[in-house]
């Protein structure tokens, strides 16, 4: 894994596509794109992105590795699906976007500060201690994620919501203490490391 | 005919023209008026019935001429489809009643209108006769084919196939052309993935077990002469000798050279051997015969840049302005040439906009993507040839940079060129008696207008571009393939086939001393009183077919089975000496002049308009389907082309207290609809001349207008009616009425 980080990539040449193809969850996908835009203009968070979904399978192309996976673009993705809708050769331009993302955070080439990327990880760290989502804890990790009096202030802007949360028993305090999970937490712990195991096999395969 | 004229008028009072006007009084005019020996009215004269009545006269009471006053004549031709006399046609449907409102007011002038029409009828039958067969018609069911390639023994195979015999002509040692320089074709089968075999042996066993078609290697066209039906040909060999052989029709196939890539030295093309041309990379890869392709030096090539409209769609001096069409697929077939051997070799196709035209066109791109071959939009600007190793430069377009791509292999998608031979227009012909052949010509045509067919724009052949694709400028002469556009070979099959179809017509029609398109069947074909030529030549000169020769005496000499019978050299002729038995200077001439021109003080203007049948009459007998009304001062006389308008017509119709003229011909220019190609321009050419007869006649300019109609202009044709009432109105009427 940490040499195909090292990967060097000449530029226009299928290197860095072949990469893609071989890593990245429906990566296959990226060559079919034929450039006509239309991802680019559909996507509803298209102003915020750097680079659309369009420039991004055109920068694969040109070997742009470095840019691609550092950049903070396919993070955006908001999975509208507006524009698998739309593409007219059919990619599943969603999909490839957060795959494109999840290579990005195993190369560890992603951006550190991203939002969304904060999110997903703590979403995941969440997620996977019990097999089931903590919205508590979820919610107050969230919240003091950039620093103690930020959390502070944004907790109480959200005093209502929490409340309203409380009484429809989509949270519970008692969540503080353990909270809920899977019976055999012990085998999803198992399954979820084997299925890293076999995902890294594969990149392993893959001598860039 | 030496039989006295007995003119019939058939006035119908059927699709509510009875209920419109008064019939009674338009068989009163067409006997007082207009000298018809009988004149009938029926309630309904295209039943069978009707069509008795008229059928009886012929018989019994010896009426030669027929005048149906009725509906358009582009209506019930079959019905009124008398033999052995002739016919013209009075339109009171879509003429008068359906472009008329139905009030009182309008009643009186929707009146004068159909009594005109009645006078016109009958005016022109006086004008017109049966034509006789043309004596010089001759059948020969030869086709000769000149070029070998694929569209040329495509044209061969399919002829002879339908029964024809072919001589097939090649100039150079063996069949195939271009063709037989490729490696594979671009799929022309579902699911249009994979390469195909070019298909040049087949084809050429094809020609070689058929009794049909003689084939001609290393053989030029050193004379043609002739006409449909009696075409000859020398075919002269390489080492000289010449042997005559007699055609019914010809198909020009002479395809296309490669455009010159010397003139690309900053595509690196001439600096290293690895920059070449995608007919060079085919030869490689004929060469390799499905092993990896090597570069000249033989190294492995590893890596493809693939530089599309190298010198094409460019404005540049040298470069050819328009996009070849097949060049962007063939790229495609080449980088497959590396991915079915090696997917490992990198192929990237540059390209600023990508064209894969055709049903299997965007399949192949996808097919071409499966593979793993790259696009990349983007303009190149530069190949760098220092070292081993080429430097692609190009801006991506996309992503907005200047960047670059460095490769083993640069190949440049360079375009076709026609191989049209002479350009007529620059290299004129010889004198008559002075004639030699021009070994750059590829028919070397003794015609008297050039050597070669007429050129249409970027030095392809003129073949009616937008309508007709195969009909040219010279009767019986088809061209297919490359030399009429550019084109890939899927595209050539299917023009050769098309081009043989309209050869066999040509054949069948010259044979019976028939026109072909766009009057295909008209037996007419031009007189002319050579007593009164003055030899101006004007004919000769603006035939758009090339017709019209010159004898020893340098008079013109016309070749029936060659003219169109478009009438343009009628037009041309100052001293008015062509016509055709059923159309002439006089069979429109009398039309106009005995219409009845009310005085000054009646308040109603005479507007003449002289519409193309082929689009303008067509979109105005729609307008009327439509209810679309206009003046009912104008009086319509269809004419075979604009061409054919001699400028008598306008100051005959002047003199004669018209208060306005409106000619409605085809759009002219490179992208014109003229069916008969050039009559429209010619005509517009020589109406710019019609001010003279204005200024000498003190008449305002405005009285006289001329409009490219198209036969979707429904609305526009009355329009441009109307606003010539509007300015009549303005400018007030002709002081010419007596
Ligand atoms: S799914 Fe993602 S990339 Fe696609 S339009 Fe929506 S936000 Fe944009
Ligand atoms: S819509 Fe599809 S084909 Fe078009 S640019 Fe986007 S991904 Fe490519
Ligand atoms: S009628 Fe037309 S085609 Fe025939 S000779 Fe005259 S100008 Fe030429």
């Amino acid at each position: 894994m940490s040499n195909l980080n090292q990967a060097m990539v000449e530029k226009y040449r299928n290197s860095f596509l072949q990469e893609v193809q071989a890593n990245v969850e429906e990566g296959d996908w990226v060559k079919m794109c034929m450039q006509c835009g239309v991802c680019a203009g559909s996507c509803p968070m298209g102003p915020y992105w750097e680079h659309p979904p369009q420039e991004i399978f055109m920068m694969i192309r040109a070997g742009k590795r470095e840019e691609v996976l550092s950049s903070d673009s396919m993070w955006m993705c908001t999975s509208c699906y507006n524009c698998i809708a739309r593409c007219p050769r059919g990619l599943p331009i969603t999909h490839i976007m957060h795959g494109l993302a999840h290579y990005a955070d195993r190369l560890g080439l992603a951006p550190k500060e991203q939002p969304t990327r904060k999110f997903a990880n703590k979403f995941w760290d969440n997620l996977t201690k019990k097999g089931r989502v903590n919205e508590l804890k979820l919610g107050l990790a969230l919240y003091f994620m950039n620093g103690f009096f930020e959390g502070i202030k944004v907790a109480l802007a959200n005093q209502k919501l929490g409340l309203n949360m409380l009484k429809a028993k989509r949270m519970s305090i008692a969540e503080m203490f353990g909270g809920h999970g899977v019976k055999d937490s012990n085998g999803l712990h198992a399954i979820l490391k084997k299925a890293r195991e076999i995902e890294l096999a594969k990149a392993d395969e893959f001598k860039g | 005919m030496a039989d006295e004229i007995k003119i019939g008028a058939y006035i119908c009072q059927g699709c509510g023209i009875g209920d419109r006007v008064d019939t009674a009084q338009m068989a009163q005019v067409a006997q007082r008026d207009a000298k018809a020996s009988i004149a009938r009215e029926h309630e309904f004269l295209c039943n069978a019935e009707g069509v008795k009545m008229i059928q009886d006269d012929i018989d019994n009471e010896g009426v030669n001429r027929v005048a149906i006053v009725a509906c358009s004549r582009r209506a019930k031709t079959e019905a009124f489809n008398f033999q052995n006399v002739a016919i013209t046609r009075g339109n009171i449907r879509e003429g008068v009643i359906w472009v008329r409102p139905d009030t009182d007011e309008a009643r009186e002038t929707t009146q004068d209108m159909a009594d005109d029409y009645t006078r016109m009828a009958v005016a022109e039958c006086k004008y017109i006769g049966v034509p006789d067969n043309s004596e010089e018609a001759q059948y020969n069911r030869t086709i000769m084919v000149v070029g070998g390639g694929i569209s040329g023994m495509t044209a061969a195979t399919e002829a002879a196939k339908a029964g024809y015999p072919v001589h097939l002509i090649e100039k150079t040692g063996a069949l195939g052309g271009a063709a037989a320089k490729s490696w594979k074709r671009i799929p022309q089968k579902s699911p249009y993935r994979d390469l195909e075999d070019t298909g040049v042996a087949e084809l050429i066993s094809e020609i070689e077990a058929s009794d049909k078609i003689t084939v001609h290697l290393n053989s030029t066209l050193t004379k043609t002469s002739g006409a449909p039906g009696r075409f000859s040909a020398d075919i002269t060999t390489e080492s000289g000798s010449t042997t005559t052989e007699n055609f019914g029709a010809i198909i020009q196939a002479s395809g296309y050279s490669e455009y010159d890539a010397n003139q690309l030295p900053e595509l690196g093309y001439g600096k290293s051997p690895n920059v070449v041309t995608q007919a060079e990379l085919d030869a490689m890869a004929l060469e390799a015969n499905g092993g990896p392709i090597k570069t000249k030096d033989g190294k492995d090539i590893n890596s493809v840049a693939f530089v599309q409209c190298a010198g094409q769609r460019s404005e540049k001096e040298g470069h050819l302005s328009y996009c070849s069409g097949h060049c962007c697929m063939s790229s495609v077939k080449q980088a497959m040439y590396f991915k079915d051997q090696n997917p490992a070799v990198d192929t990237n196709v540059i390209y600023t906009d990508l064209r894969m035209p055709g049903a299997g066109g965007e399949d192949f791109y996808r097919g071409g993507q499966e593979k793993g071959v790259t696009f990349t939009k983007g303009s190149v600007s530069e190949v760098v040839t220092s070292g081993s190793e080429l430097e692609v430069k190009f801006k991506d377009l996309i992503l907005n940079e200047d960047t670059s791509e460095k490769v083993d292999l640069v190949v440049l998608a360079t375009g076709q060129v026609a191989n049209s031979g002479l350009n007529i227009d620059e290299v004129g012909q010889d004198e008559p008696g002075e004639w030699q052949s021009n070994p750059e010509s590829i028919l070397n045509l003794s015609y008297r207008q050039g050597k070669d067919m007429p050129q249409l724009t970027k030095g392809f052949n003129d073949s009616h571009f937008i309508c007709f694709p195969y009909e040219t400028r010279r009767t019986g002469i088809y061209a297919c393939g490359p030399v009429r556009r550019p084109m890939d070979m899927q595209q050539a099959i299917e023009d050769a086939a098309g081009a043989t179809m309209k050869a066999i017509q040509a054949v069948e029609n010259a044979g019976k001393g028939r026109a072909a398109h766009p009057r295909a069947g008209d037996l007419s074909y031009p007189i002319f009183r050579r007593e009164g030529c003055t030899q101006c030549k004007r004919c000769t000169v603006e035939c758009p077919f090339g017709a019209i020769d010159e004898d020893e005496q340098r008079f013109p000499q016309f070749n029936e089975a060659r003219c169109r019978r478009c009438g343009t050299c009628m037009g041309a002729c100052p001293v008015r000496v062509i016509s055709f038995e059923n159309y002439s200077v006089d069979s429109v001439g009398q039309q106009l002049k005995i219409v009845d021109i009310p005085d000054e003080f009646e308040e109603k203007p005479r507007i003449l308009a002289l519409a193309c049948e082929n689009d303008a009459y067509p979109a105005l007998d729609m307008a009327a389907m439509n209810k679309v009304e206009y003046s009912a001062f104008v009086r319509i006389i269809p004419i075979r082309c604009l061409g054919s308008t001699n400028l008598i017509w306008i100051t005959d119709a002047l003199n004669s207290g018209y208060d306005g003229v409106v000619l409605m011909g085809c759009q002219k220019g490179e992208n014109y609809q003229c069916h008969f190609v050039r009559g429209s321009e010619i005509a517009h050419v020589r109406m710019s001349k019609v001010d003279d007869t204005l200024q000498s006649l003190s008449l305002e300019p405005e009285r006289v207008s001329v409009h490219e109609v198209a036969i979707t202009d429904i609305e526009r044709a009355p329009q441009i009616i109307n606003e010539m009432a509007e300015t009549i109105e303005n400018i007030g009427m002709s002081p010419f009425k007596f």
